[in-house]
């Protein structure tokens, strides 16, 4: 990782240097910078059987992600106490944004704050994709499979799904915090069969990043993409258009559904899944337009 | 109760250690090694001393082996017989493979004597896909079936076990899918490839690879062959690595080329003899795989020695592999930094 020095440099914890003044914690970073570079070039690191790359991860592509995390979004996260500490979970997000930013936002939002790395569940596309596919896998994110998530939450990690998928990060702004359909319940019947609790967790913010007013539908089509937006900015603006527009952002994790009082094998049963698909939907919705209320305007400074 | 054991593929480097492991056991009487070619030489060729392991040499697509069978009261049929190169033509090695694995079976259903029977396969039978889960148990089905080269041989071959496990259930059939043999003594494609000055990967892929080591591959079909274990069971090193780490640990610079041209690159390598680098290789550098192996363990309350990365790291270290340099250059500019 020939790019990682400078990132990786301003990461590196100081707290250990501060009894010992003397060696200056610079050269205390400076050493751990070493280390890190050593095990890198050298391939000594651990990778999971999904391809995780937890050191990769944390110092650098998380790095990279933060400062729109902190400065450019100022996401602030609510009901963190919801997730929990070191158990399996299955965290239920909506989806928005036209570009699948609220993925990485939350990414940051549990990484940094719950201490906990989230291992997403994504679609097929991304996948398929050279680059995109396998960065996926080095920050934990594994194919939205039953199988991949039964395998993750009996290992006891803490699984996010976004039940709408492409249906809701890809609709236009006029239908922004209206939560589509939730697939057809696969994550409520993964967390069923391995008894874990599913956190529902609502994000605001991500709506606004890239207005999406129409859609290149024939174009779409010819390159296999869901869609192709079109925004107030792209793609009049090129390359520019897709800067995300710097709205605020909440991220709220909301109190845990338990699924343990059901048997495993219920998870086959469809109605108990729609039922408890809709139960997550509804909360999720409910959370959401408080939330929306709660942020007042999307860009504060401007209004 | 184990007597006579017969090994197929016994000229291939697995095949004589096994058939050697197996010639040191006092409990088996005798075994029996075939293959089509006879076994290279100790002495002459480095090949493994197979003891007092009694060599025939059957052409396996051809009925003879049923004679052997018949004549030495065999009761545990190991059939290791199967080719990944492409070593003559393809059609060959699908003979080879398919034809030879269903005569020894044909053999096996007939005699009166055989017990058990061990098939080697490969987790290549799960394909390498984006659309596939990333960790594969034994259960699952996979996403796109090979249609062509070792891994769909691997498939149908499995599927005449199979259907000889339903016809006769009184024999004890296990089939062992083998993630990519590494160490010391192997010769495989993916060796072979990692023998190579510069690694050349595909632009923006970066697999995941699982070994076994040999040593962990011999053990697991020693126990195979003395101790009934029905059943279709994986067979890997615990833990993946990635292509890119694999480089890395080798100090062997990687060249990501866009994947058409790594299409025909692979080509022209298998054409030109460099690589054999079938369809198969390619999509595995592609998209990679990796296995579950909680039922092997499960099984034969065992662990193999050797991780992914232990087997790897021996491998390396057998051929004389590691480049130093990079850790070198990290080494020197962290002295000049300190000093400064």
């Amino acid at each position: 990782m020939p790019a990682s020095g400078a990132d990786g440099a301003r990461v590196i914890p100081i707290s250990a240097a501060r009894g010992a003044p003397p060696p200056g914690p610079s050269d205390e970073r400076l050493a751990e910078l070493f280390a890190f570079l050593r095990r890198r070039v050298s391939g000594e690191y651990e990778v999971d059987e999904f391809g995780f790359d937890p050191e990769l991860n944390d110092k650098v592509l998380l790095e990279l992600i933060r400062p729109l995390y902190h400065h450019w979004f100022r996401v602030e996260t609510l009901g963190l106490e919801n997730v929990p500490a070191d158990s399996g979970a299955l965290v239920v997000a909506n989806h928005s944004g036209t570009l699948p930013v609220d993925a990485l936002m939350m990414q940051v939002a549990l990484h940094d704050e719950a201490k906990r790395p989230v291992r997403l569940l994504g679609a097929h596309l991304v996948y398929q994709l050279p680059v995109l596919g396998h960065l996926a896998r080095k920050t934990g994110h594994t194919l939205a499979t039953p199988e991949d998530a039964d395998r993750l939450l009996r290992k006891g990690e803490l699984v996010g799904v976004f039940p709408e998928g492409f249906k809701g990060v890809g609709k236009p702004f006029s239908e922004r915090y209206k939560l589509q359909r939730f697939g057809r319940g696969g994550f409520v019947a993964s967390a069923i069969r391995a008894g874990v609790p599913i956190v529902p967790c609502a994000i605001v913010g991500a709506e606004e990043i890239y207005p999406k007013v129409g859609d290149f539908q024939t174009l779409a089509r010819l390159l296999g993409v869901p869609y192709l937006p079109i925004t107030p900015f792209f793609p009049w603006l090129g390359l520019l258009g897709l800067i995300p527009l710097p709205s605020k952002w909440l991220i709220e994790f909301g109190e845990p559904i338990r699924t343990d009082e059901f048997d495993p094998d219920e998870a086959d049963d469809p109605m108990l899944v729609f039922n408890l698909t809709d139960q997550v939907r509804e909360t999720i919705q409910q959370r959401l337009n408080a939330l929306r209320l709660r942020r007042g305007h999307a860009f504060p400074p401007l209004f | 109760m184990t007597h006579t054991v017969l090994v197929t593929g016994v000229s291939r480097h697995i095949g004589a250690r096994l058939a050697t492991a197996l010639a040191a056991d006092p409990g088996i009487d005798r075994v029996i090694g075939v293959d089509t070619v006879p076994p290279p030489s100790p002495a002459r060729d480095g090949g493994a001393p197979l003891g007092r392991t009694e060599f025939v040499r059957v052409d396996l697509r051809s009925p003879d082996i049923a004679q052997v069978i018949a004549a030495a009261d065999v009761d545990t049929v190991v059939h290791m017989s199967l080719v990944s190169g492409p070593a003559q033509s393809r059609s060959a090695m699908k003979e080879h493979n398919v034809i030879g694995t269903m005569q020894l079976l044909a053999a096996c259903q007939r005699s009166a004597t055989v017990r058990r029977v061990v098939v080697r396969s490969t987790t290549a039978v799960y394909g390498s896909s984006p659309h596939a889960p990333a960790v594969f148990t034994e259960d699952t089905e996979p996403v796109d079936v090979s249609h062509s080269g070792y891994a769909k041989d691997a498939h149908e071959i499995e599927g005449y076990a199979r259907g000889f496990a339903r016809r006769r259930p009184d024999v004890a059939t296990s089939t062992l899918r083998f993630a990519n043999f590494m160490g010391a003594g192997i010769d495989s494609p993916l060796t072979r490839y990692f023998s190579q000055p510069v690694l050349t990967t595909v632009f923006g892929f970066d697999p995941r690879l699982q070994f076994v080591h040999e040593d962990d591959a011999v053990e697991v079909l020693r126990r195979m062959a003395v101790e009934d274990h029905p059943g279709v069971f994986n067979v890997a090193g615990d833990g993946v690595l990635l292509l890119s780490q694999c480089a890395r640990r080798a100090g062997r610079p990687a060249v990501p080329v866009p994947s058409p041209a790594f299409r025909v690159l692979g080509g022209l390598a298998r054409n030109a003899g460099l690589v054999d680098f079938s369809p198969e290789q390619i999509v595995l550098l592609l998209h990679g795989r990796a296995v579950d192996t909680t039922r092997l363990s499960a099984e034969l309350g065992w662990k193999p020695k050797y991780s992914t990365a232990a087997a790897f790291d021996d491998f390396l270290r057998s051929r004389g592999i590691g480049g130093d340099l990079q850790v070198a250059m990290v080494d020197w500019l962290s002295g000049l930094a300190t000093r400064w």
